[in-house]
């Protein structure tokens, strides 16, 4: 396991995780597009939380509402930490919810440019 | 055509004299007191006493006509080291080498040619670039010390990317020949001293011969593994004066240059550990210094059927080689039994990690052997503190040139290697498949955010790739600020395909790196490609002007995430830290407020451009268009308004 400190929490909140999945606060996506950026969320995740080598992906699908939460709370790896001081559990929520609208990827099949790059043993040139 | 210098049948022919001299009358030495006599008078005669404060300085000799003067030396010694490119920002401490490179130097043969760009970080950066594609030093000059100063960034970037460059500047040495206030101003006794830190080697000649000699040995330690730069610093005189016509001036003989290899027992050792190793991993960084470099490392892989990372410092193993397992360096590790590491950059990391506490550790096995195969130990320095921390875990730290050394270590590796080889292939077949599953992996990552506005990274790599991937490419810029997508997605495999990044990651190297590799990609036809960071760019635009100037075919793409990326996303982690909030973090990175029009920018400067392009669907015609430009031998540009990373 490449982060047992994480996996420790999270199983210690798994049964607050399966309940509280269930439950997600009430958020507000077009609220929460705009906290996306304004907190620069954006900037290791990409705007639509496809992720890049500063940060992982975030949606379409994101993680169990207090995964993300507890993630944002207490991060590990390189993300600095969001406390409430500075990003309220309503932005959290609103956040959340942004996350959620953003829609579910084309498949490689759908993009030529992905699709038609050459399998193993083939080159272009 | 009496009036022109060039008709002077006594004038410049240096080389043509060496050469029906004869190269064994190489290194004869100057007649020094014979070139000072044979110079007209021009000191204004002073009187005993003490001297009036306008006679202080005597001018130079400027109403005197020349036949011969060292300026024309100078270029034939530069010609027969095989440089062909002279970059340089205009200053008046070398204005007597710049007349003759101009009007000398690109006149006849070999071509000396005078590259005119916009500040001499440039001229460097150029003449770095350059030496990756070609594999060669370009000569790059400064003005005397506010010349020097601005070029010193760029040469530690060369310094840590280990690329040779050579180097000139301006001196005053003699006090009295300083004409002006200025003059005094643009001198400093020592002004090598200022870079010396990192170059690798620098002089003061003192006459024409000594700067032959000078010239020649500079190119050697420049081009001797670990490359680096190199500096001499001109008189200004000698530039400029007379040289008399019974002075004997030769062009000092260049050898080949054979770079140290590991010995033969050391070798064998490392052969050995590598045949009987049940999971050994090949990292490779500065490793292939030529094409040779490359295809030996494939070899050896293919060889032993071992897995290899690739640091992306340079094209150090092909992309889609089935053994290219550059994004499981940690697994690999984990359970290496041997590590082979050829030129690393950073052995420390590679060999050692941190638990859950933070305490340090070794990262193989207890059994596990590293070695470092490294040319970089051969030549330290201290102060800067490029060579990284010190990696007490490596078990065997061999300082040899790791390209020098592969024929020999792959011959003894094919010697060793039992007639059965099932178990290599094996182990080479099942990496094909992890390569497999990471290609795939990377496409099926790809999909996220591709119709993005913003732009997202990996439709910029393979909307860029489509316009490439049936050419002789080159992308001259690292991957890693684009995710490193093109590493993941394209198919790199020859040695000029791809050439790492700075160095020192000294911002404002890429644009002009990428535009002297593109020079040298110029005469085979190459397409040359450079993925370039807004803020890069703007550390010196003026390179677009060069590339308009010097008529340079190359396709800039901007990567205009309108901010200075990395450092925001830092400076977000410390004022969250302090729980201040993110909000301000765009003051001092951000680059907008009026966001930058590139396209706009690079047509002012005289190239061709399109941009801003936000709508992902326009970015490929405007590539082909852009491409189909350079293809005429123009360079091009396009503004792609981008996600960060």
């Amino acid at each position: 396991m490449k982060y047992p400190q994480f996996a420790i929490a999270l199983a210690l909140l798994l049964p607050c995780v399966v309940a509280a999945a269930q439950v997600v606060p009430r958020g507000d996506a077009a609220s929460g597009r705009k906290i996306y950026v304004t907190q620069g969320c954006y900037q290791c995740h990409g705007y639509q939380g496809q992720g890049s080598n500063a940060g992982s992906r975030l949606a379409p699908g994101p993680l169990p509402y207090v995964a993300f939460a507890y993630q944002v709370r207490q991060p590990r790896a390189r993300m600095p930490a969001y406390t409430p001081k500075n990003t309220s559990d309503q932005d959290l929520a609103d956040v959340y919810a942004y996350l959620l609208t953003i829609p579910k990827a084309r498949l490689v099949a759908e993009i030529p440019l992905l699709d038609g790059i050459p399998t193993r043993g083939e080159s272009s040139k | 055509m009496a009036d022109d210098p060039r008709e002077d049948p006594r004038r410049r022919r240096f080389l043509q004299g060496a050469a029906v001299g004869g190269l064994t009358a190489a290194l004869a030495p100057l007649d020094a007191q014979a070139q000072r006599t044979a110079q007209p008078a021009r000191d204004t005669p002073r009187s005993a006493g003490p001297v009036p404060r306008n006679l202080e300085s005597s001018v130079r000799a400027e109403s005197i006509a020349q036949s011969r003067c060292g300026g024309d030396y100078m270029v034939d010694v530069m010609r027969g080291l095989g440089i062909e490119y002279f970059a340089a920002t205009p200053g008046n401490t070398f204005m007597g080498l710049h007349e003759s490179v101009t009007n000398y130097g690109m006149t006849t043969q070999p071509n000396l040619r005078y590259l005119t760009t916009m500040h001499e970080e440039a001229s460097v950066a150029m003449a770095h670039g350059y030496a990756k594609i070609e594999g060669k030093p370009m000569a790059c000059a400064f003005h005397a010390t506010v010349g020097l100063q601005h070029a010193s960034m760029a040469i530690y970037n060369a310094y840590c990317d280990r690329v040779p460059v050579f180097m000139l500047t301006g001196a005053g040495i003699e006090a009295d020949k300083r004409s002006s206030p200025v003059e005094w101003i643009h001198t400093a006794v020592d002004g090598p001293a200022m870079v010396r830190d990192y170059t690798k080697w620098d002089d003061t000649p003192g006459n024409l011969q000594g700067f032959g000699e000078s010239a020649a040995r500079a190119w050697r330690f420049s081009m001797t593994p670990p490359y680096g730069p190199t500096l001499l610093a001109v008189d200004t005189q000698l530039q400029e004066d007379e040289v008399a016509g019974d002075a004997r001036l030769s062009i000092p003989r260049l050898p080949s240059v054979r770079p140290p290899s590991a010995d033969a027992n050391t070798v064998r050792e490392i052969a050995r550990l590598l045949v009987a190793a049940e999971h050994p991993l090949i990292h490779v960084d500065r490793c292939a210094r030529t094409p040779e470099g490359l295809k030996l490392t494939v070899e050896l892989a293919e060889a032993l059927g071992a897995p290899v990372v690739d640091s992306g410092n340079r094209m150090g193993f092909p992309w889609r080689h089935p053994l290219n397992q550059s994004r499981r360096f940690g697994d690999l590790r984990a359970e290496a039994d041997v590590l082979l590491a050829l030129e690393p950059g950073n052995p420390f990391e590679l060999v050692t990690t941190r638990n859950r506490d933070g305490e340090l550790r070794r990262a193989l096995g207890d059994k596990a052997k590293s070695i470092t195969l490294s040319s970089a130990e051969l030549y330290p320095k201290g102060n800067y503190q490029n060579l990284q921390r010190y990696a007490g875990m490596v078990d065997i730290a061999v300082q040899a040139d790791a390209e020098a050394t592969l024929p020999f270590l792959l011959e003894e590796v094919r010697r060793l290697m039992p007639a059965a080889r099932s178990a290599y292939d094996a182990r080479a077949r099942a990496f094909a498949a992890t390569h497999q599953q990471d290609l795939d992996a990377a496409k099926q990552e790809a999909v996220y955010g591709w119709d993005a506005s913003p732009i997202s990274m990996p439709r910029l790599a393979m909307e860029l790739y489509e316009v490439m991937k049936n050419e002789d490419w080159s992308l001259l810029s690292h991957h890693y600020w684009q995710s490193s997508w093109s590493q993941r997605l394209w198919a790199a495999e020859k040695h000029h395909q791809y050439i790492g990044g700075s160095g020192a990651e000294g911002v404002g190297y890429t644009s002009p790196a990428s535009l002297g590799a593109a020079l040298a990609n110029q005469k085979h036809g190459r397409l040359s490609v450079a993925v370039v960071g807004d803020g890069d760019l703007m550390f010196g635009p003026g390179i677009l002007w060069t590339a308009a100037h010097e008529r340079i075919p190359i396709l800039y793409v901007v990567h205009n995430n309108r901010a200075y990326h990395q450092e925001i996303m830092q400076l977000q982690a410390i004022a969250n830290r302090r729980q201040r909030g993110v909000d301000r973090a765009g003051i001092g990175c951000a680059i907008t407020d009026p966001n930058i029009n590139y396209a706009i920018v690079a047509k002012g400067l005289g190239v061709y451009s399109e941009g801003p392009v936000e709508n992902p669907n326009d970015l490929g015609p405007a590539l082909r268009r852009a491409v189909a430009v350079v293809r005429k031998g123009e360079p091009a540009l396009i503004d792609v308004v981008s996600q960060g990373r």
